[in-house]
């Protein structure tokens, strides 16, 4: 099988507030693979996951990424975007007064202008909209409300997921997607990624506990600690650690 | 000192027109005026133009804008145009009857009282003075208090013309009256209009008020409306203000409620000098209810004041105050909001909220919520922020291809939209929306409604 490469970090240092918190990040993530990232707090996995997006909160003090081949950084965070890559928030933001109908259909569109295409019709859209809201199982009163506003935790992480599914991103980054969620939310929101999993897109998924791992389950796990990357492997180190818990990663790192 | 010796001369100023030009505005008007004139005169003497010393005018200037030299006339100045040839109301499918005040008079393109089905008389306040005396006796200057505030005080003396509205005992139309002021003159003009409007018992009606400039030239208004909600009555009443950025503007308006009725007084400025809008509120009968809301989106050196005091007199009333602005550039802005609850007005729940987002670091915006509570089994809150927009809301868009202008407009409009969503008279909404979407965009310019298509700078 040949690999298409997407995504290459190299050497990745970024910092907020003068406070170094990616200490020099590898990762190759090639198309069709979902890669795990898991470690304890303040490991730096968010960061990571905002770095990808282009939040301009953090500053990049070192390293490079490559996205499909071309250099990521200095890019802004809508062109990234607009290119295929997708996060998805650990806290999703609550805009009132915005409704999901008009933000998808402004996303959709910006998107498909940036790659050359005509607007989408109402019609068109309303159908997208239709079908991606049964595909994730989610309410019809959703897309009438305000993005996020008064939405309960697992329905603001499978707003996401349903935004993820109407932008069909090459890039999904989950940041901590089972946060918050109780194990029936969690099954709900893992049946829907895996729906979207196909042979040309990829998917780098945060999480702190193995669990999520059991229904979104991955080709690759590696372990961030302090800024780096320690370790990794296949899905079976996710269970290594479940059993064993970070501090053996943190001493054996030690040694 | 400077500044009190230029308040002093302009009282006298002010004084010395009314002196000179007495027997003109008596011979060319109604005795409902006339007999009130002399009192509001005197209280002016006494109160004067007011200015920053006074804790309500504080935040704005009302004396510079007076003393910048405007041309003030006693009588109608002729038109040299026909004014339906320049003024189209562009809101498609808004369907109204319209009355057309043209620099504070009421304009000839029609009867100047009209009976409409269902009884309601709309038209001219002079010739409502004239056809009506009973009826203005019973409401002219019962709510507006001259005593207390020298703008008011100005108007009741000069009180000649501006627009007239009754909608009689049970009567009701969906139509909605729109009223729209025109500013329009081949120099800079002082102009003041007194309107009124009656809503009695049961009684439904809709306005709009849209306030316009169609010459580039330097007005200055000071209009006093006077609004009665009967018993049971029901009042939507919505104002647009979009003059040009060299007008100025005093707006006072009295709404004076009574048992179980329910009004919307909503304020909307899109552009405009110095702006002041006062509105007074009186629940006066058990059961009213009552909300007062305001958008204003300001930028290059815009100012724009609002005032409101909403005075819980009985038991089991409601108020909800809403105000919203946008500030841009060194666009300055003030609100102060007084709910005053006296000591028999129990279950009283009253709302107040002012929320403002500035864009540069060069805009100000002063907030002052005033609470006087006199009675114990109440609710009452009020909340005001000053702020920016949401950084994280703007990344959020921004991660699904939203440009980051994009993204700014949409935070912005969607700020405002809880204002524009209270507007009842559905293709209004709607035209205020794209409206708002224009200004927010920089694409609005007053001029872009009027045909003259004059070069001025706005």
């Amino acid at each position: 099988m040949l690999n298409i490469r997407m995504l290459s970090i190299r050497n990745l240092k970024a910092a907020i507030n003068g406070m170094e918190i990616l200490k020099g990040i590898n990762l190759e993530v090639n198309e069709g693979e979902v890669h795990a990232i898991m470690g304890p707090n303040g490991s730096g996995k968010s960061t990571l996951a905002a770095v990808l997006a282009g939040r301009d909160i953090f500053t990049v003090t070192g390293g490079e990424i490559f996205f499909d081949g071309k250099p990521l950084l200095g890019m802004a965070p809508e062109i990234r975007a607009r290119s295929g890559i997708f996060l998805g928030f650990q806290y999703p933001v609550e805009i009132p007064g915005v409704s999901m109908v008009n933000f998808m259909r402004t996303a959709i569109n910006e998107q498909r202008k940036y790659r050359e295409l005509p607007e989408m019709s109402a019609s068109d859209f309303l159908k997208l909209m239709r079908d991606k809201k049964a595909l994730m199982e989610i309410d019809s009163a959703l897309a009438s409300r305000s993005v996020n506003e008064g939405f309960s935790g697992g329905e603001k992480k499978r707003n996401e997921i349903f935004q993820m599914a109407m932008l069909e991103p090459r890039l999904a980054i989950l940041d901590e997607t089972d946060s918050g969620l109780d194990i029936d939310a969690l099954k709900t929101v893992a049946i829907g990624v895996n729906r979207l999993r196909r042979p040309d897109n990829a998917m780098i998924v945060i999480t702190h506990y193995q669990r999520l791992l059991d229904y979104i389950v991955p080709d690759f796990v590696h372990v961030l600690s302090a800024g780096r990357i320690v370790r990794s492997g296949d899905k079976t180190l996710a269970y290594e650690l479940e059993e064993k818990g970070y501090d053996w990663i943190k001493e054996e790192n030690q040694e | 000192m400077e500044a009190v010796s230029d308040k002093h001369i302009l009282d006298n100023q002010l004084t010395d027109w009314y002196f000179d030009n007495r027997d003109q505005l008596i011979s060319s008007s109604s005795s409902v005026f006339n007999s009130l004139r002399p009192a509001a005169m005197e209280s002016f003497r006494k109160l004067g133009i007011p200015d920053r010393s006074l804790e309500n005018y504080k935040s704005t200037d009302i004396p510079k804008v007076f003393l910048s030299p405007l041309n003030r006339y006693i009588g109608q100045r002729k038109i040299l145009f026909a004014v339906e040839d320049l003024f189209h109301c562009d809101i498609p499918e808004l369907d109204t009857e319209l009355i057309l005040l043209v620099n504070g008079w009421f304009y000839e393109n029609r009867p100047k009282l009209q009976v409409l089905p269902g009884g309601m008389i709309i038209g001219s306040m002079s010739e409502a003075a004239k056809q009506y005396p009973d009826l203005l006796k019973q409401h002219y200057s019962k709510y507006a208090d001259y005593e207390k505030d020298g703008l008011v005080a100005l108007n009741t003396a000069f009180a000649q013309d501006g627009t007239f509205i009754f909608v009689p005992r049970g009567a009701g139309n969906d139509r909605a009256i729109q009223i729209v002021n025109v500013l329009l003159s081949p120099e800079d003009l002082f102009v003041q209009h007194r309107n009124l409007v009656i809503v009695e018992d049961n009684a439904t009606a809709k306005v709009v008020v849209c306030d316009h400039s169609l010459s580039a030239h330097h007005f200055l208004t000071n209009s006093v409306t006077e609004i009665y909600v009967g018993p049971n009555a029901h009042l939507d009443y919505f104002k647009l203000q979009n003059e040009n950025n060299n007008s100025n503007q005093i707006s006072t308006s009295f709404v004076h409620q009574e048992r179980s009725s329910d009004a919307v007084f909503n304020t909307i400025t899109l552009h405009g000098g110095l702006i002041r809008n006062n509105v007074f509120t009186r629940l006066n009968g058990e059961g009213a209810s009552n909300q007062t809301l305001g958008l204003f989106l300001m930028d290059k050196t815009q100012h724009v004041d609002s005032y409101t005091f909403v005075d819980h007199a009985v038991p089991n009333c409601t108020s909800r105050q809403s105000f919203k602005g946008i500030l841009d550039d060194q666009a300055t802005g003030a609100f102060t909001g007084r709910i005053l609850v006296r000591p028999q007005a129990q279950k009283t729940q009253a709302y107040q909220v002012n929320n403002n987002i500035l864009l540069t670091n060069d805009a100000r915006m002063s907030t002052k919520p005033q609470l006087e509570i006199y009675a114990d089994d109440v609710k009452c809150s009020h909340g005001a922020t000053v702020g920016q927009l949401d950084q994280n809301a703007i990344f959020y868009l921004q991660s699904r291809g939203i440009s980051i202008r994009e993204a700014r407009l949409l935070l912005m409009y969607a700020f405002g939209h809880e204002i524009l969503s209270k507007i009842t008279v559905d293709p209004l909404r709607e035209r205020l929306a794209d409206l708002v979407d224009k200004r927010l965009r920089g694409e609005l310019t007053r001029c872009n409604s009027c045909p003259l298509h004059c070069q001025e700078t706005c």
